[in-house]
């Protein structure tokens, strides 16, 4: 099977820490893997990377055939990639709703200076994407004056009105309560499948990679230490003792 | 509620001369600065400050003298149309360039480039009459020539015209994903661009748009007053653009427009009272808006818009 | 050879020194306090009206001699009275707010100060050339040059050198850069936030007050002397680098130089120059010669 997602020998420094040291990997299509590793070892510059806001000095990243290292955030997200962020990147200025419909206003096209962004056809879909998320009540609010925790949510819904190909979220569920964690990730988890999105997430909570990820990947330094499927790496104990930090 | 208020300022600007007929010029003037503040204002939507726009008012303006002088166009309406295509123009190419710039550097920018075209003008002696200007000959209206009385009241109401069509188009604007985007941009710039929109492109399409009605207030105040200079590119100019954006409030389109006709009675009134303070009275009303009215006049219309609707 | 540029290089040193008076107060207020000061070219205005007015006194009462102090005392002045007062009356209900505002309120202030210049001096044009006449002129390899020019550079190089041992080795110098690097941090190790700003907002105006004031005897003084020199703080201070001392300074160099050498070759393009010279440098670097997005330091 062809990767949707294809990584070779991805190399960047930053005065001398190498945060990318040749880093090789690929994500099949329908795949939901999770990437674990300890703090500074390159996990959201893997993420900036794969997505064009940082350029590696080499290796290549390839997205369903095509080489998109050189390119920009704006295209790469064009070709069908979407991130939600660790802190959750939003509009202040607008609703909660606004942020959703701007995300499908961009899919169909933004070179619209005349029909209004707030339309019947854009307000239906985002709202059938904040209701997946159970983010119905919240559709009027000001994004700036919501709880950390729903603006996550939003983020991730704004990626998802993308209708990406692949999705990459930054440690979904950091800053989530551990009683909100499982219907969260079980919401995510059953968008995905059923609308067929292949996802890479990163994430520290090794409850929610095991109980949601196909494929687990360790990074480490700046490269991919181990992966395979939760079970077998989370049990590892090289990965337990110098990843997890369990002796 | 911005075509009703555009409405209101348009039909009491109208009627009002007629009791008062020197009025209709200082009213003239007002509309023709609403629209160069109304640039601003929609740049300002965005964060972004430009404290050059008076280069388009000047575009406009000049363009109305060369195509009368050298290009033999008298009509009023070809001569507004034309001065608002060519300000929109010269808008993209210096957008282009411009729009790569953020914060205090766009800023910087359009003045650097405001102030080299006065310069420019001031001394290109052959081309622009220099610092003595050129002369801007009453226009004709679809062939006839009238006599200046009966002209300044058609421009006059030709400008409130434009100036209700201009809110109701730029209003549209504002609330479509391309205007939208442009709000957006102030708070999350990165975030448009991972939603795959250029945020380069739409800030260039909003530059454009207020090039073009910043010429377009140039060409109607050169027409009005009949002479055009080079102090209509200086920075000062450009100062009072961006005071009229803040003072009559960048929360709606009518803002500019209120903010224009305040500052023209002011500036009437306060010549009459205190021909040498009149700067400073205008300094202390803006002061005063910023400090206890941040939005702007029309800002205090839209409040009391939506005590009246929380009444209901 | 080098005689046949020596006119034009001291020419430019000179313009170039009294371009870094205008810019570096202006430079010093944005460093410190963020903003940058629409009215800063009226205080440039008001040290040289009052160092006019003051050194014409002077001169009529038959102490011409002491026309030089005039140009000292008169930015002392204005940046005692005017920095305390703008500062704490004005400037700093706009801390933290968006930029935009802040160069409002400081345009505001312009207008205010236009015209209580032109209440206190009127609108007609002043000139007091006494303190450059006093100087007289020296002759070095056969051409004659004005001291007040060697003066004026002079005193411009002083001057960077003194901003530089202040505000590196003083412990007052040491304060501000504290304030700029960090205000909240500052302020938990008890520095007295507020008092630095008064005194940073000061300097600036004294500053740009004594270009002014400096710039006097070589100019007639008139209404519009603000707005001119405004402009020109801004590009100046632009292609250094916002808030970079050391970046106006090399960009007055740049401006001087490539001014005067317009004046000898281009005449027409003279006062293009500073502008044109911005748009070039913040091309090739956005930020400016010495900035960078950011970055804060003095």
């Amino acid at each position: 099977m062809t990767p949707i997602l294809a990584v070779r020998n991805l190399r960047i420094s930053f005065g001398g820490v190498s945060a990318a040291d040749g880093i090789v990997l690929d994500i099949f299509p329908h795949e939901i893997v999770a990437i674990i590793g300890p703090n500074g070892s390159g996990k959201t510059t893997f993420l900036n990377l794969c997505t064009g806001y940082i350029h590696p000095t080499s290796g290549s990243v390839t997205f369903e055939g095509r080489t998109i290292t050189a390119l920009t955030p704006r295209t790469i997200t064009r070709r069908g990639i979407a991130r939600a962020f660790q802190i959750p990147q939003l509009f202040s200025g607008h609703s909660t709703l606004e942020c959703v419909m701007l995300a499908v206003a961009a899919r169909h096209g933004i070179w619209d200076a005349w029909w209004p962004l707030v339309r019947p056809t854009y307000r239906d879909e985002a709202r059938q994407i904040l209701e997946l998320f159970g983010l119905g009540k919240v559709t009027d609010q000001l994004t700036a004056t919501l709880p950390e925790g729903t603006r996550k949510l939003i983020d991730i819904a704004v990626a998802m009105a993308l209708k990406p190909r692949l999705l990459l979220l930054d440690e979904p569920t950091s800053g989530v309560s551990t009683v909100e964690k499982t219907p969260l990730m079980d919401t995510i988890i059953r968008v995905l499948r059923t609308e067929h999105i292949t996802a890479l997430f990163v994430e520290h909570d090794m409850e929610v990679v095991e109980r949601y990820a196909d494929r687990v990947i360790v990074w480490d330094s700046g490269r991919v230490a181990a992966e395979g499927p939760p079970r077998e790496v989370l049990r590892n104990a090289d990965v337990l003792a110098r990843i997890i930090g369990v002796v | 509620m911005t075509l009703r208020y555009t409405l209101i300022l348009a039909v009491v600007a109208g009627l009002l001369p007629i009791e008062v007929p020197w009025l209709g010029f200082v009213f003239t003037l007002a509309v023709s600065k609403g629209f160069a503040a109304l640039g601003v204002a929609m740049l300002l939507r965005g964060g972004l400050i430009s404290i050059g726009h008076a280069l388009y008012f000047a575009v406009g303006a000049y363009a109305v003298a060369f195509l009368m002088r050298d290009a033999g166009i008298s009509d009023l309406l070809l001569l507004c149309a034309f001065a608002t295509w060519i300000s929109a123009v010269v808008g993209f190419l210096v957008g282009a360039f411009v729009v790569r710039y953020r914060a205090i550097f766009f800023a910087m920018l359009n003045l650097a480039i405001s102030m080299v075209v006065f310069s420019l003008l001031s001394k290109l002696y052959y081309i622009t009459g220099g610092t003595d200007g050129l002369r801007v000959d009453t226009p004709t209206l679809l062939g006839t020539q009238l006599s200046r009385g009966m002209f300044d009241l058609v421009l006059q109401n030709t400008a409130l015209v434009l100036m209700v069509v201009a809110a109701i188009l730029i209003d549209r604007y504002l609330r479509s994903p391309l205007g939208e985007s442009l709000g957006a941009i102030e708070t999350n710039e990165v975030r448009l661009e991972y939603l795959g929109i250029s945020t380069r492109g739409v800030i260039w399409a909003a530059y454009t748009t207020s090039a073009a009605l910043a010429g377009l207030g140039g060409a109607i105040s050169a027409i009005a007053i009949g002479h055009v200079v080079p102090e209509l590119s200086y920075w000062t100019v450009s100062g009072q653009l961006v005071l009229i954006a803040v003072l009559g409030g960048i929360g709606g389109v009518p803002g500019a427009f209120i903010g224009a006709f305040f500052l023209e009675l002011v500036r009437t009134f306060a010549v009459g009272i205190a021909a040498d303070a009149w700067n400073a009275i205008i300094g202390i009303s803006l002061l005063t808006v910023i400090f206890f009215l941040p939005n702007g006049l029309f800002g205090v219309i839209q409040h009391l818009e939506r005590l009246r609707a929380d009444c209901k | 050879m080098l005689k046949n540029y020596a006119p034009l290089i001291i020419d430019g040193m000179a313009d170039a020194a009294l371009i870094f008076f205008v810019a570096v107060g202006l430079t010093i207020v944005f460093s410190v306090l963020k903003i940058l000061n629409v009215a800063h070219g009226s205080f440039y205005a008001l040290g040289a009206y009052l160092s006019v007015v003051i050194g014409t006194f002077l001169v009529d009462h038959g102490w011409p001699v002491f026309s030089l102090v005039s140009i000292v005392i008169s930015p002392l002045l204005i940046a005692l009275t005017l920095g305390p007062l703008v500062e704490r009356s004005l400037l700093r209900w706009t801390y933290g707010r968006p930029e935009a505002l802040q160069i409002l309120v400081t345009f505001g202030l312009f207008l205010i100060l236009e015209d209580f210049q032109k209440l206190i001096f009127g609108v007609q044009p002043y000139a007091q050339d006494m303190p450059m006449q006093l100087l007289g002129a020296s002759r070095i390899g056969g051409i004659v040059y004005l001291n007040y020019q060697l003066l004026l550079i002079l005193l411009a190089v002083l001057t960077a050198v003194l901003l530089r041992v202040l505000l590196r080795k003083s412990r007052i110098g040491k304060l501000i850069v504290a304030v700029v690097a960090d205000e909240e941090l500052a302020r938990t190790v008890g520095i007295d936030a507020p008092r630095v700003y008064i005194l940073a907002f000061s300097i600036g105006i004294f500053l740009a007050a004594l270009g002014g004031a400096l710039a006097s005897p070589t100019i007639g003084v008139a209404p519009g002397l603000g707005a001119e020199n405004i402009v020109l703080a801004f590009a100046v201070a632009a292609i250094g680098g916002l808030g970079q001392i050391e970046g106006a300074a090399l960009a007055a160099v740049l401006v001087g130089f490539t001014r005067t050498a317009a004046i000898y070759y281009a005449p027409e393009l003279q006062p293009v120059v500073p502008y044109l010279v911005m748009v070039a440098v913040l091309i090739i670097r956005p930020y400016g010669l010495f900035g960078s997005a950011g970055l804060r330091r003095i």
